[in-house]
This record gives C-alpha cells, structure tokens and sequence, in this order.
C-alpha cells in the first residue's frame, strides 16, 4: 500500500469544486483509493465519502492507494491538493 | 413580515403555493434479491438519461453555472458509496429498493445537514432531489413541476430543488418566496440570474399563504405582504416602477467607462472591508478599490495578525482586481473602533485621541508589519498605500521613514515588491485641507474621508443621536475644504479622490464632478448609478455654478440649489 500525509491550503478545504475535481482525478485510475481523516477512511471516488469526510483549509488528511496504478494515484492527488486545485 | 431579500426587485401577484407530492414509502421484505438490485441499476440509468437532458434543457435556457448542477447530480446518482450503501442494505435486510433508497438518503442528509456549513446543507438538498427522482422513476410516477403555470404567479414554497427551477416557466414567475434557504443557497443564486425577485427564510410561508392569496414581494428589503391594503399596492407599484427604471439605467452603464456628458474621464472605484467584498466589486463593474479598510485583520481575532496572514489577505485582492488600483488604508483603529487585545486607554475624546496614524507611529511593530506585508503584496498587483488621520507634516514624513526602512529590509532580503508604489494620505482634518498645498508636495495622492472631515470641521459626534441634524455633507464650509483639496492637489499635479458616504451621494457627485474629483469611491452597489449620473453631467456647466453653490449659506439651502439647478433639469 502507498501512502502520502497532506495538508490542506486552499480556502475552500475539499467541498465544492475542489471535492469534485479530487473525486474526478481519482476515478482515472484502477487502484483502490481511501482518504483517511481523524481516524476515519472515506472513499475517495465517491463524492459523498469526500464530502462527508468535511475537510476544511488546515486539515491534514493521508491519502492510501491499493493497486497496480497506486504510486501514480497517490502523487497526483497529492500534488491536486499542494497546488491549491489551482485556484 | 420580514426576512432575508435574496434577488433584488418587487413583485405584486398571485400566490401559487407549490408542494412536492408526498410519496409513502413503504417497507416491503423481498425474496429475489437480485432483481431488486437490478430495479435499482435500470433506475440509476434512467435517471442519468434524464439528468443529461436537463443539463442540456438548462445550458440552453439559463446558463452554463445552473447546467453545472445536474452534472454534478449526475456524479451523485453514481456515486459508489452511496449506490454501495444501498445495495448493502437491500442484500443484509432483504428489503425493497425505495425502502433501502429512503434509509440510506435520510442518513446522508442528516449527515450533511448537521454539519454547520451551508455548502453542506446544499447537498443535502441535492440528495434529495436526487433520490426523488430516484423513487418517482421506481414508482413510475409523472413529477409534479413548474412547467405548466396559467398565469403570472409568486411562487411560494419550502425552498426549490435544482430540478423544479430548470423546469419552470420564467416568464409566468414573477416572484419567490421559501421556507428555507439564504443569499447562497441554490433558489436564490438561480432566482438572481434570472433576475426575479425573491425572499428566504419565511418562516411556515407554506401554510399561511394559500392559493390565489394577493402578495406583494420587495426582495431588496426582504418584505413579504400578504392580502396588503389599497396604499401599500399603490406604494410599492411605484417603488417597483422606480427599481425598474434604476436597473434599466444602471444596466446599460456596465462595462462603460466612467465619462461626463462633455467627455472628462474620472474613476468609480469601491470601498471594501474584506477579501471577499471582490466579488462585489466585479458584479458591479468597479474600476479599483479606493478604499481597503484593514481593521478586519486586527478585529476578528484575538492577537496580531502575522506578516504573511496580512501578505495573503491584501495579494488575494491584488491578484483578482488584475491590475485595477487598489488604494490599502494602513490600520485605522481607536475613536468608535477598539481591538480589546491592545488594550487602548478608556478616553474622554476617543475621536480626538490615541487612533489611527497616531496609535501606529507609536507601535512600530505593528506598523511596520502591516507596511511590510503590504509592500510584498505590491508585487502582485496595483497597491497604493495610504495613511488615516494625517493631522500634521511630520507625521507624514514619519511614516514615509518607516516605510522606506521596510522597503531597504526586503530588498535586504531579496524579496520583490514594487519601488515605485504610490503613498497618499486621507484628507479627514481640517487642518490637513486648510494646508493641503504643501501637504500635496510630500505624497501621490489625497483621498478625502468626508465622514470624519465633516464631524471634525463642524465638531458633531457623528455617532451622537441628540445632535444627528448637524451632521450634514451639504454644509458649505465643508464644502469649501473639498474645494480647496482638490485644487491645491491639482496644482502639485497629484490625483485627489474620495472615500467618504458623500462621494456616493447621488445629488454631491455632479458637485464633485464639478470640483474636478478625479475618483470616487463608494459602496460597490452604488458604481453603477454614479456612473450614470456622472454620464449625464457636464463637469462644465456644474463648475460655472460653484461660486454660487460655495457662497450659499446653509446646507439646505445648498441642497435646494442642486435640486432645482442640477438634479430636477
């Protein structure tokens, strides 16, 4: 299992497009991939699991993937959240 | 009854109540498993297709942002957890798909709707537009919608799904009115897009208003009349002839430059107190910012805001105004405006006393802080600085000192900023008008604060009710300050604008105009009505009347000379 810990900057933490862009770029790939928050996994392809995560600007979530694309995965949703989702 | 006005304008009309038929789920205990789940994927797919039709339906008749919502349904009524959820709940319980559909919705919403942000309790809104959809399809039930109304009607209800607003009729709706919802939530944004007027947040509107009831809707002041009395028709008959006409002259002046009818070009610029005021400033076509108050940063928190907190706050409104000027007041604290956290002495005379300017050339830290923060945001933008409550010279040069020891500490550091920023003073005292010739060789611009301008040359307490009657921005004397700003600024060929109530007045911008302020700046709703008035002044023919208007005696009688000469014309 590959795993990265983030935090987030942008303003609007993962609600509105941010969470959805996140939830979009997950689904481009085939490995199992969960968000884990305060304890709490959430499934990153599923918009309601994102949102229902509610994280906010400071947050620190650790992104886990399971499968062939899971190094790719994890990097590119890493690097969604530290360029602010280009905001 | 009163609430919260979420799309400017009037409506009078018929009330059509509006209800979603209510659909009894009932819990059923289901053998074939299997093809339960299949109910539920061919109702899935149905519900796309119909989905994909409304985003088209939407993108054609409303627009691009409205159209964004049923994609985003779209991504909902797929989502695996939710879909997942579902499906786990009909193979463990072995119940029927609508039950399934209901308990598993009900705990999202309840969910989303506990969380204390808006953006949530929007989704749970969706969710149960999308699992509505969901149930009709299984239930093979036509939907109950807006499409067909007879006549023109004010529609009231507990709030409006994306589905029922797509569908609706927008030339038989003249009016909204919800139960639920705020200034953010889904009815209002779509009600202001399409520019009908509406009112949130009515508490059991549902039930107190019935069909075919007589309603009258101000969604400007978020005033809800039922069954009102001959007067009150006839009165906001006018007031929605009068919003009428307002919209029409202000909508023909976005995207216009701000010029006179004999062609002099000034600025219309916005006063903002936070970040987030930008949006405010764009929808109405501002041409800067002549006025960022910073007290914000200091007063809603309990400590100092640091260098880069202030650094974020002014670059965000740098980067969005794209270039556009943005004048920053440095912290203008004290007088009616006190930061527990520093602990300002209890005064007899807090106008007169340790604020502002004063307080900061005596915090260093703290000024220069805010100067370093600012200048680092300069490289993003057209930031200008300028200084509250200037009341003598050396004061000016004092904090032009610090300035330049902040600047030397970033080029110090290699941090860029921009050499060249332009550093003006609020001309707010008496003494800083009066002198205003030689105070005009040690800066870039002047800006004029007619709030306090006008409490400190007529020594009224603008706060005082008792004596509220002698506060009055007509007054000639102070007119005369203004007057005599804008020359002696004009003589050492600097700019002179204005960030005070007056410079938005619709009856002092043609004076103003006259006088030759080059920018005003002013509450953002109000850009778009100076701009017109200014379009339709001549700044010459004004200026031929100021000797006039100057030698007059009283306010009011100053007030009635732009009524019969300048306005009534």
């Amino acid at each position: 299992m590959v795993k990265q810990e983030v935090t987030l900057t942008n303003e609007t933490g993962l609600h509105a497009r941010p969470a959805s862009l996140f939830v979009k770029e997950a689904s481009k790939f085939t490995a199992d991939i969960t968000v884990e928050k305060d304890g709490k996994e959430y499934n990153a392809k599923s918009i309601m699991g994102v949102l229902s995560m509610g994280a906010a600007k400071g947050d620190t979530i650790t992104i886990k993937a399971e499968g062939s694309d899971a190094e790719e995965a994890v990097e590119a949703l890493a690097k969604l959240i530290k360029d602010n989702f280009n905001e | 009854m009163k609430a919260i006005g979420t799309s400017a304008g009037i409506a009078l009309g018929k009330v059509l109540v509006y209800k979603e038929a209510e659909i009894k789920i009932e819990k059923k205990t289901i053998d074939d498993l299997e093809g339960e789940i299949e109910r539920l994927d061919t109702a899935i797919e149905q519900g796309i297709k119909e989905l994909e039709n409304l985003y088209e339906e939407t993108l054609e008749n409303i627009g691009e942002e409205e159209a964004e919502i049923f994609n985003a349904h779209k991504m909902m009524i797929q989502d695996p957890e939710y879909i997942d959820g579902i499906k786990g709940k009909i193979k463990e319980e072995k119940v029927n798909v609508e039950w399934a559909l209901k308990e598993v919705t009900d705990q999202y919403v309840s969910l989303f709707e506990n969380i204390d942000d808006e953006y949530l309790r929007e989704r749970a809104l969706d969710l149960k537009d999308i699992s509505q959809r969901l149930i009709r399809i299984l239930y093979g039930i036509e939907g109950n919608d807006l499409r067909n109304i007879k006549e023109e009607s004010i529609i009231v209800a507990e709030d409006l799904v994306p589905s029922d607003t797509a569908q609706m009729d927008k030339d038989k709706v003249i009016g909204i009115v919800t139960e639920l919802g705020g200034r953010t939530s889904h009815t209002s944004i779509m009600a202001r897009s399409l520019e009908i007027p509406a009112v949130a947040g009515v508490k059991d509107i549902t039930n107190i208003a019935k069909n075919g009831d007589f309603m009258i809707v101000d969604g400007s002041k978020g005033i809800v009349l039922i069954n009102p009395s001959q007067d009150e028709v006839e009165f906001y008959q006018r007031e929605k002839e009068k919003y009428e006409e307002f919209k029409q002259q202000t909508r023909q002046m976005k995207g216009k430059e701000s010029i006179s009818k004999d062609g002099v070009k000034v600025e219309i610029a916005a006063n903002i107190g936070t970040p987030k005021d930008v949006d405010n400033v764009i929808e109405n076509d501002g041409e800067g910012v002549g006025l960022y108050r910073t007290e914000f940063l200091y007063m809603d928190n309990d400590r100092l805001p640091t260098e880069d907190e202030q650094f974020e706050a002014y670059k965000v409104v740098a980067e969005r105004l794209e270039g556009k000027p943005i004048v920053i007041r440095t912290l203008d604290v004290g007088g009616d405006k006190d930061i527990p956290y520093l602990e300002l002495p209890k005064e007899m005379n807090p106008f007169l006393g340790y604020r502002a300017i004063r307080l900061c050339l005596d915090r260093r830290d703290i000024f220069k802080t805010q100067l370093r923060a600012l200048l680092r945001a300069s490289a993003y933008g057209n930031i200008k600085i300028m200084f509250p409550m200037i009341s003598n010279i050396q004061e000016v040069r004092e904090a032009k000192r610090i300035l330049e020891e902040a600047k030397e500490e970033l080029r110090k550091e290699n941090i860029p900023f921009n050499e060249d920023i332009e550093v003006g003073i609020m001309v707010e005292i008496p003494s800083v008008a009066i002198h205003s010739d030689i105070f005009a060789r040690e800066v870039d611009f002047f800006s004029i604060g007619t709030n306090d301008l006008i409490q400190y040359t007529l020594a009224v307490d603008r706060g005082n009710q008792e004596i509220s009657h002698l506060y009055n921005q007509y007054d000639p004397a102070v007119l005369r300050l203004i007057k005599m700003t804008i020359d002696n600024g004009h003589k050492a060929g600097i700019w002179v604008g204005m960030c005070g109530e007056a410079a938005g007045d619709e009856k002092l911008i043609p004076v103003l105009l006259g006088m030759g302020l080059d920018e005003f700046s002013m509450n953002p709703a109000s850009i778009l009505k100076a701009r017109y008035i200014i379009s339709n002044t001549s700044k010459k023919e004004v200026e031929g009347m100021l000797d006039e208007i100057l030698s007059l005696p009283t306010a009011e009688d100053v007030e009635r000379y732009i009524d019969e000469n300048i306005i009534g014309k």
